[in-house]
């Protein structure tokens, strides 16, 4: 390379991809490492980092001239799954022109659209205020979903994993959503069973079984859903009902796909059907109440459950997800505080959804040549008592800020008074 | 059965003979002497279950005032607390609890549930928390909506909550009287009022409102709620004069509701999101010469603490909900720390929800993780208080219960360590000093009606 063409490209470099500009190499020392893999955790260990990956991980490593970070035995993780969320597709839940993550195109509510090529990717805002509100608390990625909604169909659309740096792409393959049980029966004729009969007549679309006039697909429709259906790409079903998530296992099966669960509240009842058709469960662990007919049997001990069944558990905020994506690691730790193992529940939040959703090889658990996405936490990240003191992405140190802490650091002046010279809160502290 | 009938009817007479006798006696006092606006036709039949005395010994004990006694014993007698310190006695015949390793709490307030009137499971036939008919609905009772089957009673206690306030909705700009409980099973909902709780008013700023009014006669905007509460309070006052008057006429009970907050016999609970609007409802209040009690949701509370605590209002908050809607954007975790800085502040952890309820312990371990990165530190004893001691003042039982000091209810939680962690439990729950719910003991474990025969596809109880 020519000294002219380094210049250019140092010149071009932060305007294309300021979120990797300053990833730099250093040494965290001294940390209470929880990998989230097979190797547990490591108490009082170092983790190099060159060139924004992980590039050793032991007691006593040396490194000439990089900056060292002294962790003084505090846990170190990597980034946190926020969960399935909308990050980035809304950002004020009520303001529907703030709201990208479902698709309704029927004229009225009880058409059914189906559009599995919908790719709510496309939306993604990586400026929106809630990728900071998140990361700072140390979530590094998140699940985009498409949602259904009345005007489309049970087949909310096409999601996929992305880095919560400010990075505009997606990091993983695309993932199908669709929605199944009570709530999602007012787009399925009114009954859960009309559910099973869609999903049918698309299957036979697919093998150009269906006449013409009773199609639901576009070509790319078709192609897309083709590819998923006969295991091309992981499908995630959102259910809740052990009767439900028992048909969606037989039809599964049938098709040969790959699903997973959100939700699944009453996924314990059928632990040992689940491990064995490794289906991984993103469950609301502090979901135990009846909150409706489809969860009459939730419980505090979902998690546990399923994983002494052999299950793959990762957790998943049901509510407003997007938001409250930072409640993620409150979910885990009651999940602990009922009988979850502890590393089954960080691993729930690192290394099973980076598995679930194909981006294990860069994030997800602590190993030479991951993705340096780490955290270093104040205390144990599972316990609501601590925060998240520095978090970083491929190598980089992001700057611990967002809106939420230049509102504090406004307000948290004292009042401002006129009489002595002072100006309102809106100018600049002096 | 004849003897049955009239005994149930002498019943009858004497509970309808309560009430013309009080409105009798507003008849013929003096002017001067405002009418009692809050005589209660459904009465508490709250009977405590009664209870060998119970001594917990050894632990840290946090009294809800701001004190913390490590190593500590709690005595509980005939129901009340009967004494806190360190190397107490167990009177004869005490049940004896070893707290060592343990912390103990006083019962956990919510000042904001709609359990019971929003219940689980979530059906359309159950949605009683709304009067969604008029913007001011000051004549409804929350407690004449409560189905007091909603298994969420029993997950609250699980999470340690002795007494609640079940409110109104927030869609009307006044929704109706709020109703204290004791969070103990009970077929009606009389079995669970708090004997003596003065009863709640629900008003409501910003969105909901003129959302839910907007295409139907307004308020469509903030000025019109503004303008709705003040034509209310107007016409409140006018009738106030009538019923105080020769000619009192005939009684209204949205105006009997309102009358009572202006007469203090009834504590006001104000919605409101953004620090502007509560400015408003500040003055709204000196206007028409109520007190507040507690601003709820108050995302924005931070920005104006200092006022909040000068005039001694309470501001019950969430630790992290935000963003849900324009008056929810500027929402951060720091606010209950930074309500709780001023001095004579009175900041409340409130739940809103039938899950955070479960957990208000770890809502402010999640305030008070933020507020440390933010270089404030809060000691557990004065965090406690947010849990305590300030609901049960935004709620008028503070003389009653909220701290763990002699001579109130034997309202306790014991944990299985600090509260303010992902990883605590309650693990006994006392309601005037009976144990009402033990982790451990499935025969102290409340199971609602609803649960009942709900088995697996085998007819085993998961």
């Amino acid at each position: 390379m020519s000294a002219r063409s380094i210049l250019f490209a140092l010149a071009l470099l932060p305007a294309l991809a300021p979120q990797h500009a300053a990833a730099q190499d250093f040494l965290i020392r001294n940390a209470t490492v929880h990998t989230a893999t097979a190797q547990g955790t490591l108490p009082g260990t170092d983790v190099l980092v060159r060139g924004g990956k992980i590039a050793a991980v032991g007691k006593g490593l040396v490194a000439e001239g990089v900056e060292v970070v002294d962790a003084a035995g505090r846990p170190l993780t990597p980034t946190l799954f926020g969960g399935i969320s909308g990050i980035g597709l809304e950002e004020v839940s009520s303001e529907i022109p703030t709201q990208d993550a479902a698709l309704a195109l029927g004229a009225t509510a009880k058409d059914v659209v189906v559009r599995p090529e919908f790719d709510v990717t496309l939306a993604y805002n990586p400026d929106s205020i809630l990728v900071p509100v998140a990361r700072v608390e140390g979530i590094g990625f998140t699940l985009l979903t498409a949602n259904t909604a009345p005007g489309g169909s049970i087949i909310g659309g096409q999601g996929a994993m992305v880095r919560l740096d400010g990075s505009p792409d997606t990091m993983g393959p695309k993932v199908l959503f669709v929605s199944l049980g009570g709530s999602a029966a007012e787009l399925s004729g009114a009954s859960r069973a009309g559910q099973w009969m869609l999903l049918d007549q698309l299957v036979s679309e697919l093998r150009g079984e269906m006449p013409a006039e009773l199609a639901h697909l576009t070509p790319a429709g078709r192609s897309v859903l083709k590819n998923y259906i006969g295991g091309g790409g992981r499908i995630v079903f959102e259910v809740n009902r052990a009767a439900d998530i028992r048909q969606l296992l037989r039809w599964a099966a049938k098709h040969h796909l790959d699903i997973a669960i959100s939700g699944g509240a009453e996924a314990w009842r059928l632990g040992a059907e689940l491990a064995a058709a490794k289906v991984p469960v993103f469950v609301d662990a502090l979901a135990n109440l009846p909150a409706n007919f489809d969860q009459i049997h939730a419980t505090m001990e979902n998690a546990a459950r399923l994983r002494a069944a052999g299950v793959a558990v990762g957790f998943s905020l049901a509510g407003d997800s997007s938001h409250n994506a930072r409640k993620n690691r409150q979910l885990a730790g009651n999940a602990v505080a009922h009988g979850l193992p502890w590393e089954d529940g960080l691993a729930g939040l690192t290394r099973v959804p980076a598995e679930a959703f194909g981006v294990a090889d860069r994030i997800g658990s602590i190993a030479v040549g991951k993705s340096a996405d780490l955290v270093l936490w104040s205390g144990d990240p599972l316990d609501v008592a601590h925060t998240a003191r520095q978090v970083w992405m491929q190598g980089r140190a992001i700057p611990m800020r967002s809106r939420q802490t230049e509102l504090r650091d406004r307000y948290l002046r004292p009042t401002p008074q006129p009489e002595q010279g002072q100006l309102p809160y809106a100018y600049p502290a002096r | 059965m004849l003897r049955l009938l009239s005994l149930a009817l002498g019943a009858a007479a004497l509970a309808l003979g309560a009430s013309p006798a009080v409105m009798a006696k507003k008849k013929a006092a003096p002017p001067a002497e405002p009418p009692a606006w809050t005589t209660d036709a459904y009465a508490s039949t709250y009977r405590p279950v009664a209870s060998a005395p119970v001594l917990i010994s050894g632990a840290t004990v946090l009294i809800g005032n701001g004190e913390r006694l490590d190593g500590a014993d709690v005595l509980l007698q005939e129901g009340r607390i009967a004494a806190v310190g360190v190397g107490l006695t167990a009177p004869a015949g005490a049940l004896r609890v070893d707290g060592s390793g343990k912390w103990v709490t006083p019962g956990i307030i919510d000042n904001h549930s709609h359990l019971g009137v929003y219940s689980s499971p979530g059906t359309e036939s159950h949605a009683d928390g709304n009067e969604m008919v008029n913007p001011v609905t000051a004549q409804v009772w929350a407690e004449h909506s409560v189905w007091p089957q909603d298994p969420g009673f029993a997950a609250a206690l699980a999470g340690g909550v002795t007494t609640l306030q079940l409110l109104p909705g927030s869609a009307n700009l006044v929704g109706g009287r709020g109703v204290t409980l004791k969070n103990v099973p009970s077929v009606d909902v009389q079995g669970m009022k708090f004997p003596g709780a003065p009863y709640g008013l629900k008003m409501a700023c910003g969105e909901n409102p003129k959302r839910v009014y907007g295409q139907r006669g307004g308020p469509m905007t903030r000025m019109g709620n503004v303008a709705g509460y003040r034509a209310a309070f107007i016409e409140a006052q006018e009738y106030a004069k009538r019923r105080a008057g020769a000619d009192p006429g005939k009684r209204d009970l949205k105006l009997d509701t309102l009358a009572a907050a202006m007469a203090g016999e009834i504590q006001v609970h104000i919605h409101c999101y953004r620090a502007d609007e509560i400015a408003l409802m500040l003055d709204l209040a000196r206007e028409f010469e109520f007190r507040i009690a507690s601003i709820h949701h108050g995302v924005e509370a931070y920005k104006i603490a200092d006022r909040l605590a000068g005039q001694g209002v309470c501001a019950s908050l969430w630790a992290d909900w935000w963003g849900f809607k324009m008056e929810a954007f500027d929402g951060i975790q720091e606010n209950l720390v930074m309500v709780d800085r001023p001095p004579n502040s009175c900041a409340i952890v409130h739940s809103d929800s039938p899950e955070g309820i479960q957990r208000l312990n770890q809502e402010a371990a999640k305030a008070m993780a933020a507020g440390r990165r933010a270089g404030i530190e809060v000691a557990p004893e004065r965090a406690i208080r947010w849990l305590t001691q300030n609901p049960a003042r935004s709620l008028g039982i503070l003389d009653q219960t909220g701290t763990l000091e002699a001579g109130k209810m034997g309202d306790v939680v014991l944990w299985n360590g600090t509260p303010f962690s992902s990883y605590a439990l309650a693990e006994k729950v006392w309601i005037d000093g009976a144990l009402m719910y033990d982790r451990k003991d499935p025969a102290r474990q409340p199971v609602s009606d609803f649960h009942l025969g709900q088995t697996d596809s085998q007819g085993g109880t998961p």
